[in-house]
């Protein structure tokens, strides 16, 4: 908001008076819609404190809204560190030089990003299930799909980190007698992964995100946990709220920490320092918050698909 | 082995894959709509000078992108329509059709606005600072010098999010359109435990053929309509 709009002109005072009264307008506008949905909410008798207060005792937290916020930072910190380790591993993969190497990685990455996470948490879930391959099936279903997906999308970001960088780094590297091999661990992949910590952090939001999908698998994250604790005591709505709010404070910290680093970082390394759009495509990284600058970041990479 | 091929061809002579991704195409192709006026207008509130407006616009922007889309349909499910008893169709599956649209459009539009927005960011002040310079004055300088780039600026984020539409399609099972890929998938394995691997291989290729098409199309177009700087 503080920045400075390619769009409009600094308002003389005509136009200060305009978008004054626009002001008010869109004020006034806004509060009657939050005032219209609080007084059909009210009317269906939503705000009953009959509805609200199990929220705030403490076994709805003891037992429902904390132990279900645990399986799902648990699930959510399982799958990150693993598609970290899956990201690295194919993202290198994918610029590697031997060519066979580069194809296999590029089939694995392109086809976990294609499949929806669903398909895979289903499919996992069955699986270990019939195998019998852990107590916990479902956990292992979500922890795997989402690893498989992220890796993929981190495995992206990893390549898109290294082809920003300018071709001086890499250049200067073979000057002075590094092989293809060197270059790309000693010179390249140490910029790159400084410059996409901002959207890895963007990423966490996306894995956050996603760990909601378990409920749909039985998996008891914090989604599932809200679901049964307001079947209990019909107040969905109310429960799904906090769940939903609870979501939402963790995930804008989150970004706020991707913004931060995204500024902190662009100094350190140069390659571009660009957080994600947080659903989960590295390369819809349009219009980095470096402003209009960036070319290459501006224009997509074409790797995007 | 040819035994295996029969009796595979018998399961998918039983079941209806291509319905399910039809039921997914066509949630994806209402949503894509709607997310697309919805988030058009948030990215206007959001670079419009009114403070109240850009508000209002972050406010949603920022609510919904960190609501996971698996809330937001139970939510629709649990709370409107069975809570508040808000219905919008009397045939149950247009329903719960209908209130998978609406979850997968607030949700979306987020993104589609911060897509719009992205590309207008790309615009340089430059640009601006000339068409002025040579008497364009608001409308005009919009029309023409501005909107153009930022639109083609815009395309590679928004058919992201076309993909990412499309594929969060399947999760409207949390609001129980039980006709779509997810559900499907899922009856086909319980009853066919065996063809595991062949069932999920299916969906997943089936998916994979509607995105990267997707994703090639708006490469080419971003790169082809690119502006170079």
């Amino acid at each position: 908001m503080s920045q400075k709009s390619v769009l409009f002109d600094a308002p003389g005072p005509r136009a200060r008076r305009r978008i004054a009264v626009g002001n008010v307008v869109g004020t006034l506008v806004v509060l009657g819609i939050a005032a219209l949905v609080a007084v059909a909410l009210a009317n269906r008798g939503q705000f009953a404190a009959d509805l609200w207060s199990p929220i705030f005792t403490t076994s709805a937290w003891q037992d429902y809204f904390i132990p279900g916020l645990q399986n799902t930072l648990r699930a959510a910190g399982y799958a990150v560190v693993g598609a970290v380790v899956f990201g690295l591993i194919f993202g290198s993969g994918r610029l590697a030089r031997v060519g066979a190497v580069r194809w296999l990685s590029g089939v694995v990455v392109e086809f976990f990003r294609a499949v929806p996470v669903l398909l895979m948490m289903v499919f996992f879930w069955l699986l270990f299930g019939y195998n019998r391959i852990s107590d916990d099936p479902a956990f292992l279903a979500v922890v795997i799909a989402l690893i498989l997906y992220n890796g993929s999308v981190i495995a992206e970001l990893v390549r898109a980190g290294v082809g920003n960088l300018p071709k001086g780094q890499s250049e200067a590297g073979l000057a002075v007698g590094l092989t293809g091999g060197q270059v790309l661990r000693s010179i390249q992949l140490p910029q790159a992964l400084i410059a996409m910590l901002p959207a890895l952090v963007s990423q966490l939001v996306v894995v956050l995100k996603d760990t909601a999908l378990g409920q749909i698998i039985t998996y008891n994250e914090l989604l599932r946990a809200a679901q049964i604790f307001g079947n209990g005591n019909s107040n969905n709505l109310q429960t799904l709220t906090i769940a939903a709010l609870i979501f939402i404070i963790i995930n804008w910290a989150l970004t706020a920490v991707a913004r931060w680093l995204s500024r902190y970082l662009s100094g350190r390394t140069s390659g571009a320092t660009a957080t994600g759009p947080g659903i989960g495509n590295p390369t819809a990284v349009a219009g980095k918050p470096g402003g209009p600058g960036n070319a290459i970041a501006a224009t997509g990479d074409p790797s995007a698909t | 082995m040819g035994d295996f091929l029969s009796q595979f061809g018998e399961l998918f002579a039983a079941y209806d894959v291509p319905g399910a991704f039809w039921v997914n195409i066509q949630l994806t192709f209402w949503a894509a709509i709607f997310s697309l006026i919805l988030g058009t207008v948030l990215a206007l509130m959001r670079i419009s000078p009114i403070a109240s407006l850009q508000w209002a616009g972050a406010t949603y922007v920022n609510i919904l992108r960190n609501t996971p889309l698996t809330v937001i349909m139970t939510f629709l499910f649990l709370a409107v329509w069975t809570q508040l008893q808000i219905s919008l169709s009397d045939d149950f599956a247009q329903n719960f059709f209908r209130f998978g649209v609406i979850g997968l459009t607030v949700y979306h539009a987020a993104f589609v606005c911060e897509s719009i927005r992205s590309g207008v960011n790309t615009v340089p002040l430059g640009q601006a600072e000339a068409a002025r310079a040579i008497g364009l004055s608001f409308l005009p300088a919009a029309r023409l010098i501005i909107l153009p780039q930022a639109f083609r600026g815009a395309i590679a984020p928004l058919g992201n999010t076309l993909i990412a539409l499309l594929k969060n399609s399947t999760v409207v099972v949390a609001v129980s359109v039980s006709t779509e890929t997810s559900t499907l998938m899922r009856e086909m394995i319980e009853s066919n435990a065996n063809f595991i691997y062949a069932i999920f291989m299916i969906f997943a290729i089936g998916f994979a053929v509607l995105v990267i098409p997707i994703g090639l199309l708006t490469t080419f177009l971003s790169n082809r309509l690119a502006v170079r700087r």
